[in-house]
This record gives C-alpha cells, structure tokens and sequence, in this order.
C-alpha cells in the first residue's frame, strides 16, 4: 500500500544501460510505500553536456521537467540520477530567481535525489522492518561522486565533503560499510568519450583506495560513475596488469536484495562485473 | 571591456577575488592532465592573458566535478568560470580537445532530435568501436533522423517545446 505519492524522473540512462537502476528503484520504493509516478513526457535534463555548451540549454531543459511535475502531477519529484538530480536542482534555482518568465515555476514542489531521501530516518526505520536477509559479511564502500552533493549552494547537502547517507542505509541493511577518504572523488564522467586515458588513472586510483580498506565492492548511487567503474574494469586490468574483481553495485540493487524482492539475476546481467559469484560465496543469494 | 570583466559578467563571479592559495588545484581530480593548473587559469585570467586561456586544454579536461568551487575560500564558483571560458572558446570556434567538444555536440544532438538522449549508449558503442567510434560520433543525428541506432530508442511525444529550447540556444548552433 502506497502511503505517499512522489513525481518520478527516471532520465535517460535509465532507460537505457542503467535500467537495473530504474528497477530496483521503483522495487524499493514500492516495497516502502512510495508511489513513483513518471513526469509525463519528461526530456533529457541534458546532462554534462549542456552546461559544457550553452548556458541557456543548461537551465531551460531541466526547466521544463519542472515545468510539467509542478503543472501536470503537482508533486515533489525524486531522482535517482546524481547528474540528473543535480541539472534539475540547478534550473530549480535558477527559474525561483524569476529570470526565465518563459518556463512558469511557482516552487510549490521540490527535488530531491533519491538517496538521500530514503536516508531520511522515517525510512530507515521502515527499511530495518523490512529487511528479511541481512547482508552480513559483505564488505563494502559508498561511493558518491561528485554530482549529489556538490555545490552545497545547489545541492542543499549539509556534508558536502563526507556524506553519510548511502552508509547508513548499507549500515541499516547489514552491510560492513567501510570508510574511506575517496567517497566523493571524481571518476572522470562523461571524459571517458574523449579522453579515455584520465578516466582510467581515476577510476583506478578508486579501485585500489576501495581495496585498501578492504572493500569487496563499491556502491555507487550515480549511472555515470557506475558505467565508468563497470564497463572499464577489464580494460583497467589490461592496461595496468591488475586484476581487480569489484563488482559495483547500485545501492537500491542491495536494497532490494536484503529485502528479498525481485530477482537479483534480472539486475546482475546488466552489470559487465559479475557480482554474482561474490554474492554466492558470502551466501547472500 | 577587458577579458575579466568580461568573464565576471558571464560567469557571475569574482575571478579578482582569487587569492593564489592553491586550493582549487590541490583537491582537482584532473590536475595531472592539464596544461594550466586551476588557480593558475585564475591568475591569467586576472592579467588578461585571453589568447592562453581560450585556447588551453584545461577548460575542455575540466570534470565538472565541483570540488574546487565546493572548497575555494573567496566562493568562487569555479567550474561555473569554466563553463564560461568554454562557452566563450566556442563562439570564437577554439576548442583544443576536439574530440570532447565532439562528444558533447553530439550528444546534444540526439536530445535535439529525440528530446532524450542515451549517453551510457553512447559510452558503450565506444568502447566496441575503440578510436574509431569518435568519427561515428558525427553521424549520430544521421543516424537518428532515419532510425537506425540499434538502441531500443525513448523518444518525447512534444518535441516541439524541446526544440523551442534549443532554438535559443546560440551556441548550441555555432
Ligand atoms: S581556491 Fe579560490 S582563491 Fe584559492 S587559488 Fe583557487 S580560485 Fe583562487
Ligand atoms: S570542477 Fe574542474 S577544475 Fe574544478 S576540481 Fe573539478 S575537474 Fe578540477
């Protein structure tokens, strides 16, 4: 039973490679009484792309997804994507200063990422109720990124510098959630186009500083950080001669796992990182 | 008008506030690949070197990962000067990393033409493709015009309110 109702923007990666995202997500939000319902005919937030470009892009596409939440569904709009999360927050802003008379926002609804909404106490509390099989043993590290919480001034993040919210729902569903200092490091995002090269010195430095501290796994809350430290692992170790084995998950994939819903086959075959032999040998499946 | 003011007007910032404590460098992932350290794109900024600025590697290596606006004493917002010193490049069709000026073209290409875009996609095909794939990156809107991206492809029913956007978009054009 849905106790709330929220408007829901997926984006576009999550509609594409990061749908596992997009699943477990909606499986979570549902097992703790969120209703998510989609921005109707939403479009891309354009990413970090836009603001690269064209200031006015940078603004006026998120403008727009508020524009439609506020107008047509009326509810506070939960995002799952750190970069998406972040360009929303940003037109947010920018259209309460009153300079964009074209895209009419009245601020009756706010954004929100989704991490650190259900990070919020009411949640937590239902989420330990919920939790049917504690994963116990698996030894992890939260990983942030840059985009959820940096600038505080768009962000709102009250610890900008060392986040505490995806370890405390890893902590809630029984994981060993390391600390680390590299939680909110870069992984070089949207670079890994055209300068492949910095994207593998960051994400390697991310690996070993996980494996330092004894991490099995990285837990990532972000599409972007997570195809880059996915979808490179193998050539890492190629390059480097290494031979890293970090599945990295998304925290709602662990979530759902502890909650025993859904199938963690459907969300493990889209990760190029097979987390299921790490999950086998700690008996969590 | 001279350069910074320039800057300041565009970017809304204080560059003359840039007091050369080092800071913004220290804590950038990317330092190791850039050819003027932050604070020092700060200190050309500051003595009007324009030509050196526009035309350095580091506004297009640049991560946008905010950690040096997060942590600058004086509140810089320096990603947001360097989103300006881009978009500046771009008018003046300087861009010394081709390929990420490329890439960020044509992925807002796609959201042109579709209203969404898939940029993990686009990621992936690279990564099959290796070099080859940033020439492909130019026939993405090709592509996408006669549906012949093998994606399973989302599309927003109004476009028109999107491309409304893009059509004020000046550089977007360029
Ligand atoms: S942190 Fe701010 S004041 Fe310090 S060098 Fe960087 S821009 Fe200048
Ligand atoms: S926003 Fe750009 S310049 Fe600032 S720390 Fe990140 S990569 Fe470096």
């Amino acid at each position: 039973m849905a106790e709330i109702e929220l408007a829901y923007y997926p984006g576009c990666t999550l509609k594409t490679t990061a749908e596992e995202f997009d699943l477990t997500s909606r499986q979570v939000c549902r097992e703790l009484g969120i209703k998510l319902i989609e921005i109707p005919d939403w479009n891309c937030c354009g990413a970090s792309s836009a603001h690269e470009i064209d200031a006015y892009l940078a603004v006026g596409l998120g403008a727009l997804n508020l524009v439609k939440a506020e107008k047509e569904l009326g509810l506070d709009i939960v995002v799952p994507c750190a970069a998406c999360f972040q360009r929303l927050k940003v037109a947010e802003k920018e259209l309460l200063k009153g300079k964009y008379p074209e895209f009419p926002f009245e601020g009756k609804i706010k954004v929100y990422d989704l991490l650190r909404f259900l990070a919020q106490p009411e949640y937590r509390r239902k989420l330990k109720q919920k939790v049917k099989k504690p994963l116990r043993g698996l030894r992890a590290v939260a990983y942030y990124g840059c985009l959820l919480t940096r600038p505080p001034e768009i962000t709102d993040h009250p610890q900008p510098e060392n986040p505490m919210d995806m370890d405390q729902i890893l902590k809630t569903i029984g994981v060993e959630c390391l600390p680390w200092s590299y939680k909110t490091d870069c992984c070089g995002a949207s670079l890994v186009v055209g300068r492949i090269d910095i994207v593998h010195q960051l994400v390697k430095k991310l690996y070993e500083k996980a494996q330092e501290v004894g991490a099995e796994c990285v837990v990532t809350a972000c599409p972007l950080c997570h195809a880059n430290l996915d979808l490179r692992q193998r050539e890492i170790n190629t390059k480097f001669h290494t031979n890293y084995y970090l599945p990295i998950f998304y925290f709602t994939e662990l979530m759902a796992l502890a909650m025993g819903i859904g199938q963690p086959e459907k969300w493990a075959k889209g990760h190029l990182v097979d987390p299921l032999p790490l999950l086998k040998a700690k008996n969590l499946l | 008008m001279s350069f910074l003011q320039e800057v300041n007007r565009r970017s809304g910032e204080q560059v003359q506030l840039c007091f050369q404590c080092f800071k913004c460098s220290l804590g950038c992932p990317v330092a190791f690949a850039m050819d003027y350290l932050p604070h020092q794109l700060m200190r050309l900024i500051q003595l009007e070197k324009r030509e050196e600025v526009l035309n350095s590697h580091t506004i297009w290596l640049c991560a946008a990962c905010e950690t040096c606006t997060t942590r600058c004493p004086n509140g810089i917002d320096i990603a947001k000067v360097i989103d300006t010193l881009r978009q500046m490049a771009m008018e003046e069709n300087k861009g010394t990393e081709k390929e990420i000026v490329a890439f960020h073209k044509s992925f807002l290409d796609t959201v042109y033409h579709l209203g969404r875009a898939h940029e993990v996609g686009l990621m992936a095909l690279y990564k099959l493709r290796t070099k080859r794939f940033l020439d492909d990156l130019w026939l993405v809107p090709e592509l996408v015009k006669r549906q012949k991206l093998s994606f399973r492809l989302s599309k927003v029913e109004n476009l028109g309110e999107v491309k409304k956007i893009f059509k004020k978009a000046a550089l977007w054009q360029k």
